[in-house]
Order: C-alpha cells, then structure tokens, then sequence
C-alpha cells in the first residue's frame, strides 16, 4: 500500500512520542456525584442532577478517586502536590452535560515521575525510561451515537443518541513528556509502556484497565525529525486506540504516513487523528491548526485539594509491588519457563497461584491446577477464574490431599467440580460425595479374589505370565471400588496374588 | 393580619388564634389583589401552599413540635429550585421547566414548615439591579409603581413591601438582596459566603452567590437566616460550622461598647443628599444607643466593582453553558436536519436576554488565551486585596457601615439603555460579595427629597453574622420609637392598603 518501508522511515528520521493514557477508575460512584459506575447499564439510568447538569446541581469530589490518583501518582513515581486545584475546560459538546469538563490545569495532583519498560531489541533486552509530565484528575463525557449517515461521526448523521450514563465517571490522564530516542522501537516501547502502565494499574485495583471497554484508552502523539536534528517536528495525535496491538500499529502507521509527506516536501499537519482498526491506518479528525480556547480557569464550585502528608505516607507504605519486579521473581522462585510464565499472565491466574502457594502448595501442581482443569471449566461457563466458587485455599487443600495419597487425580478433579459446584469445601464434597481413596489392602484383596473368580481364563492367562490380561481385572477392581482405589496399588496386588509379583 | 411581622403571625398560629390555611389564604387573597399591578411573583402555586399549610395545621392539632416560622408563609425567589414547581430565573430559557429536585434551601424550608406561596420575579439569571431584565415583564415597586423594585431580586422585596408575603428568599452576587430591601423599605441580609447551601441555587457566579434571608423585620430576617443556614455536603463550599447565634442577637439588640466602623469611601460624592441625611441621623442613633462611630478606610473598594464585572461575568459564562436545549428547558429551530449546534445557537439567541448576553460575552472575552492574567487574573488579584482592605478594618472595628445604594428608586426605562450607570448601583455592596463577608440593609427612612426609603449597610466578619442582627435591630428599635410605626406604613401607594 504505501511506497516507503517502515525500514527507509527509521533509516532517515527519529521518531517523537509522547503518549496520554486515559484511565477510568473503578470507584463505586462518579467523580462528583453518587450515581452508579457500573458499564452496560441501560442508556440514561445512572444519572442524577449533578451529571446531567441540572440548573442549580453542584459537584463534590469523590474522596476514593483522589486516593486512587494518588496511588497511581506514587506508582509512577510522581511528586504528590500539597495543593492542587479542579479547573474548568469549556467547550460546547451535546455529551458533555454541562458544556465544560471538570479536569485539571495548571495544578495537577501528581508531576514529574517515570516507568521504566524493557523491551527486547536486537542486542537483548533493554530498558527505556518513559518520564512522566503529570498525572491528573478529570471526568468523563457521556456518550453519543450518530444514527444514519456513512461515517458514525455527527457530520452528515441523521440523529445522534445521547446516554449520560458514562458522564462523570471519574478518569485519570497520565500524560507522559517528549520520548525521544526510542529509534526503530517506537511503537514496541509506546506498546510496553501502556502495556506497564495497565499492569500497575490492576496491581493498584483503582481500575478494571479494560481497553476494550474503554477503561483505558491511549492518545499517541507522533513526531518525526530528521535524525540528529535538534528540533522536534509536527506531531499528529491518534485517537481510538483500543488494544496493545493497536498502540504499536497505530504508531508505526503514523512514522509511515509522516515520512511520506515529509519526503515528499510536505507538511505534516497538527490534527487529531483517528486510529481505524480493520486497516490500521489514520484518518483525520479535526484539525489544531486553530488551537481550541478552552478558556479555563479554577473550578470555583469546588475547594482546592490538600492531601494529608501522614495520608500520602501511609499510601506509599501500601504499594504493591511493581508488576514487571513482581513477575521476574516468582518465575524465579517457582523456575517456571517463560511460555508457562506468559500462559499465567494471559489468563490472569498469576494471583491466585502466589497465594495457593503461599497456603503450602507445590508451585508445579498449583500452576497445573488453575491453568488446567480449573481455567477449563472457567471457560467452559464463560466466567472469570477469580468469579468461581473455588479458592486458593481450597485448590491448596486439594493439592495436599493428593501428595498425602489420600485422593488420586481423578478423584480430586471429582472434587474440584464439586467445589465449584458450590457444594462446598474439599472436606465437605470429598465426605458428601463418599469421596476416598480406598487403600485397605483386605477391601482389596477381596475385590481382587472375587474379579479372579469371575473370569478364571484371564487370571490364568495372567498366572502363564501375560501381563497384558492384568488390565481386564483391575478395570473390574476398579469398577467394584467405584475408582476410589489407587490403581497402582491393585495392579501391585493382583500381581502378587498371581504370582507375577517383581515384573 | 397580613401586615403584622411573621414573628407575630407565629405567635397568633401557636396560640390558636389563626391556623396556617387562614393564613396563607390572606396572602394569597392579597396577590390577587394587588400583584397585577406589581408583578412581584411569577408563579403562584395556591394548591402547594395550601397543602403545606394544612399539613401544618393538622401536625400543629396533634400536638407535635413546630419550629418558629411552621405555618408562615414564604415567597421564594425564581432562582431557587423547588421539586415540580416551574423555575425559570426570569429567563425565557428555562420556560416551562419542573425541576426534578428541591434545592437545599427549599428543603430546609420545607422542613421547618415554611409555606411556599410560588416564584418570584428577578432580573434573568440574577442579572440586573432592577428586574428590569426579567422575560416575563418588569416589577413595580410597591412605594411608587412608576419605580424600581430594585434588583436582581425585586420580586422578593416588592412581595414583602406589598404584604403579598411576610418572608422570602433572595439571592445576592452584587447586591441582589440588599439594594432591593433598601429601595423597598425591607431588610435583607446576605449571609457569609457559605454560610447558606448553594445547592439548587441556579448559578449565576458561583464565587460569589449567596442566598439570604428577606422580611420586614430585623428579628423576622433572623428566624428566617436560622432556618435555611448550616452545613450542607452537597455544596463543597459551603463552611462546616455552627450557625451564628443570629436570632439571639436580634432579640438582645445589643451595641453597646460596639465598634461602628464608618467606611470613608462609601460616601459623599455620588450619594443622593437624603441618602447620606438618614444615614448620618442612623449613625447618631447607634451612637446614642451606647456604641462607639468610628472611621475606616478601604482604599481598594474604588477597584471592586471593575473586578467584579471581570469575575461574575467570567463565571456566568461558564455557568450558562448548559442551557443549550440538549436536556431540558426551550428548544430553537429543531427542524428536520439541523444540527445539533445550530439548535444551539438559536435556543441560545432567543433564549437569552441582552443584559444575559452582554455578560456571557464580556465573560468568555475575559476568559480567553492571551487575556486571562490581564482580565480575570488581575480582578482576582484585587479581591484579595479588597479582603484585605476588611481585614484591616475589622482590626479597628466590629462591623463596618454604609448606605446600601447611592440613590433611592430610580424610573423603570431611566437606566435600561445605560448598563454603566445601572451598574453603579451596587457599588456599595458589590466589596461584600467581594470578599465573602456577611451584610445587611435595614430601612433608614425616607429621602426627604422623593419621599422614597433609603436603605443602611451593615457588614460584618465572616462567621460573624450575629454581629450585624445586634447593630441592625438596635438601629430598627431607635428608629421604631422615633417613627412610631413602622417605615412601611408610611408608603403612599400599596402599603396602605390593609
């Protein structure tokens, strides 16, 4: 499609980015008013006064977003601002119920930190420090839908739908300052960053980081200039970039589409750009050439916010660790090979695991258990592991059980299901369900006889020493305990009553 | 009955001597008798008030506890929401409109067993000093029907002055209580900043709006100030402390030891002869009751009313943003394949008023990139030193005192093509909003040059709003026995009428 290579791109020019992540945390309630944060609720049932902007409504900051900005502010390794204060930004959109947006100027909360990614380059794996400029909070917009029309944008719509179910959800913009350097890793790093960025996040809990949903959603700003040159070139800012995938397409789309016109003795126009996502191109949004006035100025209906020192102390004493430092230990610990080690993280089980762990468990069969036969009937209902009525403690108690040999494998899948059956603990399904290993030699010695004499020609094929025919009478062992024996053990027995025992 | 004090119509509802339903049908008689001529109210709801005032009737025959004002009916300033009952701000914007919500105030109200008798008018969004510039037509001042009510809240004080009610609410950015409580022979005071929930009150500026006790008395004012005051969670500004002890200063009308500080720049040139006469004879008066007259100096109140036409037109003009016909009120030009901006802007062309509009421009002008620290930046910068001009004052006094306008009622039409002129009206209230400090007009008589009242400042420190009930009810109490009836029955046109 295009005539230049990504390869011809980076051979002439250096890539700029500086990336804006938008985050919805995941409190209760909006931003300023007590209405319901859930997703998918039908269109206009979470509203109130205050986000639908009724004559007369005020907002009130929700206490549990400023502690969740915080979080993410000394996870990023910001500087909390002792004062900080709400500013309004008015621009006229039907979304937007009051015509401005309650956010953050010139005071932000959080400044000046930094996430270092690694990547791996073509010299190993290599860290790049990504410096972020601010972290602030903001509210969301409502939502439109254009009906009609051949573009889903409201020029040339026929109607468009509005639901305010999303206005003033609490967001947080984490705003990053110039990346350079990155060279022909751009778009890998842009991806690891955000990629880092969602991790910590999810550690932290102040978000559901689904960028699917749009509770995290990424702005890439992309600039080129020739390489050693001082000066930073016009930038383009994507928008509607909804996955990790789309973050490292989006920018190396955009090197492409800049290089083109640069080279060509073209300018490159300063405008909001749209990512598409079945071409994975751009295409225009509306043009900054003539910069917005958003006329700001300090919310007046709110009173500045002042975070307690002993406060923020005592939010930075609770971090968790560092996802990226968090996953190279436990691959340590528990010697997992990377392709395991990656499995876990996509299904999410990484959690779960530490903690059956942490309960005794052998981290091989702990790992074993959650990806296997636990993920499976996970998908199997179509539900998050984490939503199952099973727990780390019980799949520990499980584990235990087995290694003691007081259950087989196939009795504690029995278990498992019946756990997540909601039949209750272990103890409670194995005693219910008349669960047990049966490893009374005597029990089994009589199974045995009894199997022999139902079928005298297999037992003395056995006895002529065709080991083999020993299958059909332990099956029959078995079916007579109800698979509640250790087959191993029947075998060894039956063997020996046959005199085949040492084979 | 309707000319008595809302104090004693409270005694006559305990004593059983009337019952609210009487009561409120007298003022509602008395609105269509004279609010044709008027026009204080924009909205009588007859059915609500007499519902409310029979529930207080019945709670009162059962024997339960009432507060002071339970059963006494109210006028209600259009700026204020109450649940379903239309509110429009005097604008053509919101016609029509119910609010799905009782404002904090309404709520307190209703709490308290306050019968709400309807809306009153006001200059649209609060804007004016004359009510002028409601959509729905000027109010008369009850004293002389060719005059001003004074504004933005004529509609309360003229309903007041008329005896259409005995209470009401009023809102105050600049002015809008106490210029027209002085120019209708009323008492009004805007309390502290803070000190009343904003919570439903329309916003004009939300820095310095601030919603306020109206009546006829300097005590009726008190009852009314306890019961809409006091800590509200929905409005972040608004202060988490006791109330004054208001009711209590107003009864004790105390001013003795008292520091009276006389404020040097808000007098002589450009006040009326009359004005300045009854406010020297009201200085005399609180001198004989025992407190001390001394002079202050404000020197940066001469920058107050250029900032503040920089500030609240700043903020109007993101406050008004949200009437643009998306979710309620008027809707303009929704004809088949307009846009939604283009229904914007033409709800927003006819909606709205000049006056609204010359704001909303000045605002956004003031507002923009390149402009902010020049404009709206520097007028925050002289608020504070207006704040520190009381400061220092306070340092030598314990209230501070003027005359609330320059002049009395003006000619309805005189100042409506002349928005200077007109603003310069409030030139002595405007540092109060200024600074967020609390102030009163009481009547200090008539000019004698037009026979019209005249109203007296009181201000005091932030929190410290009982210190201006005890100077204002001492001055009312001098003034009573030198009158021998109250200001009100001495106006020639409605007043009279019983």
């Amino acid at each position: 499609m295009s005539a230049l290579t990504y390869e011809d791109v980076i051979s002439k020019y250096e890539p700029v980015l500086g990336l804006e992540v938008h985050v919805e945390l995941n409190t209760n309630s909006k931003m300023f008013c007590g209405c319901s944060t859930i997703f998918g609720a039908e269109p206009n049932t979470q509203t109130c006064p205050v986000c639908l902007a009724m004559p007369g409504a005020l907002p009130v900051v929700n206490e549990k977003a400023i502690e969740s900005t915080i979080l993410i502010g000394l996870a990023l390794n910001c500087s909390i601002a002792p004062f900080s204060r709400f500013a309004r930004k008015n621009y006229f959109y039907p979304d937007m119920p009051k015509n401005f947006q309650i956010s953050q100027y010139d005071e932000p909360i959080c400044v000046n930190g930094y996430v270092d990614v690694e990547i791996e380059t073509d010299e190993g794996p290599q860290s790049f420090r990504i410096e972020i400029e601010r972290v602030h909070m903001e509210e969301d917009t409502g939502k439109s839908l254009h009906v009609g029309g051949s573009t889903g944008r409201i020029h040339g719509a026929d109607y468009s739908l509005l639901d305010y179910n999303r206005a003033g959800i609490p967001l947080v913009e984490i705003v990053t300052k110039i990346v350079p350097g990155t060279g022909k890793y751009a778009p890998e790093v842009a991806k690891a960053y955000v990629a880092e960025l969602r991790d910590i996040l999810r550690a932290l809990g102040v978000s559901d980081v689904k960028m699917e949903q749009g509770s995290l959603r990424c702005d890439a700003n992309v600039s080129l200039r020739l390489i050693g040159s001082e000066v930073l070139g016009t930038r383009s800012e994507t928008k509607n970039v909804n996955s990790l995938r789309s973050v490292e397409r989006a920018i190396r789309g955009e090197m492409i589409r800049h290089a083109e016109r640069l080279n060509k003795g073209e300018k490159v126009v300063q405008e909001t750009r749209h990512f598409q996502e079945d071409t994975g191109l751009t295409r225009s949004g509306r043009s900054k050439e003539q910069a917005e006035d958003y006329r700001y100025f300090p919310e007046p209906d709110l009173v500045p916010v002042v975070p307690d020192a002993q406060w923020i102390e005592k939010l930075r004493a609770g971090l968790p660790e560092r996802p990226s430092l968090r996953r190279k230990r436990l691959q340590e610990q528990w010697s997992v090979p990377d392709k395991e080690m990656a499995a876990m993280i996509n299904a999410d089980v990484l959690n779960i695991v530490e903690e059956t762990v942490l309960l005794g468990a052998d981290p091989t069969k702990a790992r074993s258990w959650w990806l296997g036969e636990i993920s499976r009937l996970a998908n199997e209902k179509d539900v998050a592991i984490t939503a199952l009525a099973i727990t780390a403690k019980d799949v520990a108690e499980i584990v235990s059980l087995v290694a003691q040999g007081e259950l087989t494998d196939k009795l504690a899948r029995q278990v498992v299901e019946g756990v997540i059956a909601g039949e209750g603990t272990p103890a409670q399904v194995i005693s219910a369900r008349g669960i047990k290993v049966v490893n009374d030699d005597s029990a089994l010695m009589a199974a045995i006889e009894s199997a022999c004499a139902a079928q005298p020609e297999t037992a003395q094929k056995v006895r002529d020493g065709h080991l083999p025919a020993a299958g059909a009478l332990i099956g029959i062992v078995m079916k007579e305990t109800k698979g509640q024996a250790d087959a191993a053990r029947v075998r060894e027995l039956l063997l020996g009553h046959l005199g085949q025992s040492g084979n | 009955m309707i000319k008595n004090s809302a104090a004693e119509m409270s005694a006559a509802l305990s004593s059983g001597a009337t019952t609210s339903v009487a009561l409120t049908q007298a003022h509602l008689d008395r609105i269509s008798e004279v609010d044709g001529k008027v026009h204080a109210f924009l909205y009588v709801d007859t059915q609500g008030a007499l519902e409310q005032a029979k529930k207080i009737d019945d709670a009162r025959a059962r024997g339960e506890k009432l507060g002071p004002l339970a059963g006494v009916p109210l006028a209600l300033k259009d700026v204020l929401v109450q649940k379903d009952v239309p509110t429009t701000c005097g604008s053509k914007i919101l016609e029509g409109w119910r609010p799905p919500y009782d404002s904090t105030v309404v709520t307190n109200l209703k709490s308290a067993g306050v019968v709400i008798l309807g809306k009153t008018n006001m200059d649209e969004f609060a804007m004016g000093s004359s009510t002028e510039n409601s959509a729905y037509g000027p109010t008369h001042n009850p004293w002389d029907l060719t005059r001003i009510p004074g504004g933005s809240g004529g509609g309360s004080s003229a309903a007041l002055a008329a005896f259409e009610a005995p209470l009401a609410i009023g809102t105050d950015t600049g002015g809008s209580i106490r210029q027209p409580a002085a120019v209708t022979g009323t008492v009004g005071v805007k309390p502290t900043y803070g000190g009343v929930s904003r919570y439903g009150l329309v916003a004009f500026s939300s820095s310095l709006d601030q919603a306020g006790p109206c009546a006829r008395t300097v005590l009726d004012t008190a009852l009314l100030h306890e019961v809409i005051a006091g800590h509200d969670p929905k409005d972040s500004t608004s202060i988490n402390a006791p109330v004054p002890q208001v009711v209590a200063a107003a009864k004790s009308g105390d001013v003795k030891g008292m520091k009276i500080g006389v404020v040097k720049e808000l007098n002589g040139d450009g006040y009326q002869a009359g004005v300045r006469q009854r406010f020297e004879e009201s200085l005399e008066l609180l001198a004989k009751a025992g407190a001390e007259i001394v002079e202050v100096s404000a020197p940066n109140f001469e920058y107050a009313l250029a900032a503040y036409y920089l500030i609240a037109p700043s903020e109007c003009s993101s406050n008004l943003a949200r009437f643009d016909a998306m979710r309620y009120g008027l809707r303009v030009g929704d004809t088949d394949g307009a846009s939604a901006e283009s229904v914007m802007n033409m709800t927003r062309e006819v909606g709205f008023g000049r006056e609204v509009k010359r704001r909303i421009l000045l605002g956004t002008y003031a507002l923009s990139s390149g402009y902010y620290d020049a404009y709206y930046g520097s007028a925050q910068k002289v608020r504070t030193l207006i704040t520190q001009d009381f400061n220092k004052a306070f340092e030598k006094c314990d209230v501070m005192v003027s005359p609330t306008c320059p002049t009395t009622a003006f000619k309805i039409g005189e100042k409506a093509d002349d928005p200077l002129a007109m603003y310069l009206n409030d030139i002595a209230t405007i540092p109060v909003n200024m600074a967020g400090i609390g102030g009163m007009s009481l009547p200090s008589g008539v000019a004698p040059e037009d026979g019209l009242p005249v109203g007296f400042q009181i201000m005091s420190p932030v929190m410290q709003d009982q210190r201006m009930y005890s100077v204002g009810a001492a001055l009312e109490a001098a003034l009573l026995s030198k009158w021998g009836a109250p200001l009100l029955s001495q106006a020639p046109v409605l007043g009279g009428v019983a």
